[in-house]
């Protein structure tokens, strides 16, 4: 398993979110995530534009025996979206924490990030589960 | 005991190893309060020979009429190597292809019905069917208002002139999703969708245009101008067509500019008997850009360990069993044996031969109408053309005079009064590729005498 | 593949009327340019295709087929041929009823056998299957709790057990689903359902004996504490078979049920479908039934329609549903006859337990070790998934090779690496003998040479698929060379 990123922060439902440092903060799934879920298939990404809001689902990621929601880490408006991964989902599996992001959002409060785990955080969850 | 293959002695050995007693007794953890008696209105067990009797009794009280009716079941020849071979047990008694490698009769069968209905459509997809034409609209009209993102409203308009139980059908399953049905009326000359009242809703939010062709009266739609005309107001077309129809006409995914972008229908015509109605299959297709869209199980083609190609059950993730309570539909059992009989009935048929089906069953309505026209008072509701069915208006009750019709062992048609009690004493008439000039001239001449004893008796 | 037996210009020329007709009535533009695409061959080659086809299958006629939940029974040939009668194959749903009689006589008579099976007060037989019955059942607990002004309710409770059927089910016809757990016994945790309950639930759906494979012990009481919630009682009739003649889903409290008749009725699966999901109701429920039902007034069988039930939850498909399952479930209901249906359970719960002993013995685990089998039974494979890294998906395609249909895999959920067996009750003791020895061959090879059973089938007509290949580069038609 690769280790876990630490600029950025992470969900407990296995979302990470990045500061691109241009206002925009990009998200995806975990490596863990992914692990879990096996070859992935298809993506379903938000529409860009559309508000999502922190815990819901917004995006869906399939493998062959499972699909799995995506849920938010923070509210925003989805300014950017993956388009490689349409035609291309195995670049989660390979890439999770770079080539794999999904969408990119405007944060609605930048103080929401606090509130999620840090790579250490992150990491304890996932020993814990298993 | 019928099916029952157990002896005495393999019983009491099978108790033993248990360690039970008694049959019964494996039924120790069920409350005694629930364990019901005797079922004494059940009849007790018949033999196969007697039971035979019954049902051969029963089948001649129903007897063969000749059947001019169609309205969404129509009679056609069924080449006799359909059913012999649909029958055959590997396929009759196999289920769903969970195990692919056990399966791939099935599943190859299935692949090869989903190339055909393509053909036929020329449409990018299809899925392995639904249960009927009914139930497949409702599941497009589901499958729209999910893959139209643009719109918000959750509403789908839908012409008058198709089949009045498609409408009620699709209204019983998508209403308690909010989602609502608006109607669109028929033009009273033309029998075709009112292109002014169509117009009337332009500009509005509606998620898709649902375009039969034919409609319910037979007739043919402006097909292209829908399509066009359903695009240019940002909602989907959603195309209700008979598969048979499709062999002769410009097909779902070539109408307009952009083509229709999903096409079912009810897949009886394509080999399945006409049997009280079923069990029947209902046929979905659709661009490629729906795909994931779309309910029921889908077939594809994929390559084993040493690169064989094979056949498999793909897009599962769409599916009840793996999205549960977010599936695109709760259905799992489809109409696998009729699209069995379907695919070798296409297989059988060709193209050639479909088009010459249809071809014939065009003419042979044709050669009715101008039959039935020529009686006094007898006429042709639209001056639009048909494929294979006519609205005629009688000059009596409707109703009286396919019962009297029916007495000489003619079904007559579909009457309309009851569905469109505008149309006054209109009946829908069809005649397939299996009704012989004998057999119009049977209808006529019976139609001839039914009126002239009304007409004798109300003076 | 057929399309490569295809040759342009070939055909079965005694299907298809001779002569080409006048189309002059229909504009060209709304014509088609070219023929459809589809396969041109002789009708020998067609017979020759898929003759060979089917013999790719794995089939009840064929194989020993016990698919857990499927109810894979003998179908009697009678079924098929006497419900292909002339009269009866040939019949146009739209015929009067005085052309009908014959027909709708053995719709009436399954109706009245079905009712008193079940216990219920009414039957309606038109959805087209399990699911459709299922969707059926759930709007009409809808259309009881909005004719009644009680519009709060707006929630379904399933087992975590259900089949994925129940909430999508739910989900259509409007409502929220909530999950129940099961308990370690395998029986619903009654406790978390009286957390669960309250104001708004509209109903539970639960499978008795469940998914897992046991009676559901306390139905009583868990029947008891949804009615005093104000919520009713989904019967799904997947694992009817199992209590046939011996217990009844309207004496457990349920208020509607469908039953699914390509199991506990023995229609044909077909490769998947058609089936038939009649739905049964208790009084309370019956104004809702799906239309059309047939009716006798002593003299003539008639339908009811909207007409005589202007609250019914609708129609479910164009016609009556599957009119030609239906006429096989009432040929095999009167072959059975009363005493039939008593064996049914009986000999199908009979099978499970004896052959769930004897696996037990071989050195099998079941799931519910402690309790009785109904007609199926759960084993789990989690040990030899992990000391000798063989899976139950192994076990399952090894079973291919041995000539005996998979077992059930993978469901219900909970259960890790689980494989659901349902022998059911036409299978002889010596079928069921030969499947443990097949079962315990099979552990010893995963002992000795557990790469080979990771790798089977081996001996099918293609080995293993490529599922992920079949997903992400889709091919779903065939478009030429």
């Amino acid at each position: 398993m690769n280790t876990t990123p630490t600029d950025r922060r992470y969900a407990k439902s296995h979302e990470w979110i990045k500061d691109e440092g241009d206002g925009s903060y990009s998200i995806g799934i975990t490596d863990h995530a992914q692990e879990l879920l096996g070859d992935l298939v298809f993506i379903d990404l938000p529409e860009v534009g559309a508000q999502v809001e922190a815990g819901n689902d917004c995006a869906v990621v399939e493998s062959v025996k499972a699909a799995s929601d995506v849920y938010s880490p923070v509210s925003g408006e989805v300014i950017a979206v993956n388009e490689a991964l349409d035609g291309a989902p195995e670049t989660i599996n390979e890439d999770a924490y770079g080539a794999g992001w999904m969408f990119k959002v405007k944060l609605s409060d930048s103080s929401a990030m606090d509130e999620l785990l840090d790579a250490d955080g992150y990491e304890a969850m996932v020993a814990d589960e298993g | 005991m019928p099916f029952i293959p157990h002896t005495e002695d393999e019983i009491e050995e099978m108790l033993a190893t248990i360690g039970v007693e008694s049959i019964d007794a494996l039924f120790d953890e069920i409350p005694d309060e629930l364990r019901c008696g005797e079922l004494d209105a059940i009849p007790p067990g018949m033999p196969e020979m007697e039971l035979s009797r019954l049902m051969q009794a029963r089948a001649q009280t129903d007897g063969q009429p000749l059947c001019f009716i169609g309205a969404g079941a129509y009679d056609h020849h069924i080449p006799a190597a359909v059913w012999e071979l649909t029958t055959r047990g590997e396929f009759y008694t196999a289920y769903t292809p969970y195990q692919a490698e056990a399966s791939q009769g099935t599943l190859q069968l299935l692949y090869e019905f989903q190339s055909m209905m393509t053909a036929l459509t020329a449409m990018d997809v299809s899925n392995a069917s639904l249960y009927d034409g009914a139930s497949a609209l409702a599941e497009a009209v589901l499958m729209a208002v999910r893959a139209n993102r643009k719109s918000k409203s959750k509403r789908i308009l839908i012409p008058r002139n198709l089949h009045p139980t498609y409408r009620k059908v699709t209204h019983t399953i998508v209403r308690n999703q909010q989602i609502e049905l608006v109607e669109v009326a028929y033009d009273k000359r033309s029998g075709q969708i009112d292109r002014a009242d169509l117009d009337s809703y332009s500009g509005e939010d509606f998620a898709a245009l649902v375009i039969p062709q034919p409609n319910f009266f037979g007739v043919l739609e402006a097909v292209d101008e829908l399509t066009d005309w359903a695009h240019a107001n940002g909602m989907l077309a959603l195309a209700v067509v008979n598969p048979l129809a499709m062999a002769l006409l410009k097909p779902a995914g070539e109408w307009g500019q952009a083509g229709a972008d999903i096409c079912c229908g009810e897949g009886q015509p394509l080999g399945a008997p006409l049997a009280s109605g079923g069990p029947y299959f209902g046929f979905l297709c659709a661009t490629q850009k729906l795909v994931r869209q779309m309910p029921g199980r889908i077939i594809g083609k994929t390559v084993d360990l040493d690169g064989k190609p094979g056949y498999a059950l793909t897009l599962q993730a769409r599916e009840q069993h793996i999205r549960r309570s977010k599936a695109t539909s709760n259905i799992c059992t489809n109409q696998g044996l009729m699209v069995t009989a379907a695919t070798i009935h296409m297989s059988l048929m060709g193209g050639e031969g479909l088009q010459r089906v249809a071809a014939t069953s065009h003419a042979n309505s044709e050669r009715l109408t101008h039959a039935l026209t020529s009686l006094p008072g007898v006429e042709s509701l639209f001056d639009s053309p048909v494929f294979h069915e006519r609205v005629l208006r009688l000059p009596i009750t409707a109703n009286k005079a396919l019962r009297e019709l029916a007495v000489h062992n003619v079904l007559g048609g579909f009457d309309l009064s009851t569905d469109y009690p505008e149309l006054g004493d209109a009946v829908l008439v069809c005649a397939t590729e299996l009704r012989s000039e004998t057999d119009i001239e049977s209808y006529r001449s019976k139609l001839e005498r039914v009126i002239a004893s009304q007409v004798e008796t109300s003076v | 593949m057929i399309y490569e037996h295809s040759r342009k210009g070939r055909r079965a020329t005694s299907q298809a009327p001779l002569q080409k007709v006048d189309l002059s009535s229909i504009p060209s533009a709304m014509l088609r340019d070219s023929k459809p695409g589809l396969p041109e061959l002789s009708e020998m080659q067609t017979v020759r295709h898929f003759t060979r086809l089917s013999q790719k299958n794995f089939a009840i006629d064929t194989h020993f087929y016990p698919l857990g939940s499927c109810t894979m029974k003998y179908n009697p040939r009678a079924c098929n041929t006497l419900a292909s009668l002339p009269g009866l194959l040939t019949r146009h749903p739209l015929a009067p009823q005085t052309h009908s009689q014959g027909f709708m006589a053995c719709l009436y008579e399954l109706q009245e056998i079905l009712k008193t099976v079940t216990g219920m007060h009414a039957v309606s037989l038109t959805p087209a299957a399990g699911a459709q019955g299922e969707f059926a059942g759930v709007a009409m607990i809808r259309a009881y709790h909005d004719a009644r002004g009680d519009s709060e309710r707006n929630e379904i409770l399933v087992p975590d057990a259900a089949h994925g059927t129940n909430p999508a089910s739910a989900v259509m016809c409007g409502y929220k689903t909530r999950e129940i757990p099961t308990a370690a016994d395998g029986d619903i945790d009654v406790e978390a359902l009286k957390t669960a309950l309250g104001p708004h639930t509209a109903g539970i759906m639960l499978t008795n004996p469940s998914t897992v494979g046991v009676f559901e012990r306390r139905i009583k009481e868990i029947a008891e504490l949804v009615h005093q919630a104000g919520g009713l009682l989904y019967y799904d009739g997947a694992n009817l078979n199992a209590i046939l003649g011996k217990v009844r889903p309207g004496d457990m409290g349920f208020d509607v049920i469908h039953m699914n008749l390509h199991k506990t009725f023995s229609t044909p699966h077909g490769g998947g479908g058609p089936g038939a999901g009649p739905v049964g109701v208790s009084k309370r429920l019956e104004p809702y039934l799906p239309v059309p039902m047939v009716d006798f007034d002593g003299n003539d069988y008639h339908w009811l329609t909207e007409r005589d039930r202007p609250q019914t939850m609708g129609r479910l498909s164009a016609f009556a549903g599957n009119a030609g399952v239906l006429l096989r479930a009432y040929v095999y209901a009167r072959l059975l006859g009363r005493e039939g249906m008593h064996r049914v359970a009986e000999f199908s719960t009979l099978n499970a337990n004896y052959l769930l002993k004897r696996l037990m013995e071989a050195g099998f685990d079941a799931a519910y070790p402690e309790r009785r089998a109904s007609h199926e039974f759960i084993l789990t494979l989690k040990r030899q998934a992990k000391e000798l890294g063989v899976n139950t998906m192994d076990f399952a395609k090894r079973l291919l090779d041995y000539g005996v249909h998979a077992p059930t895999t993978y469901f219900p959920l909970l259960v890790p690496e689980c494989l659901l067996v349902e022998p059911t009750e036409t299978e002889a003791k010596e079928e069921l003998d030969n499947f443990v020895e097949i079962m315990k061959s099979i552990n010893r090879e995963a002992e000795s040479q557990p790469e080979m059973v990771k790798q089977a089938p081996h001996t099918m007509p293609v080995r293993r698929l490529d599922d992920v290949k079949a997903a992400r580069e889709l091919d779903l038609a065939w478009k030429g060379d």
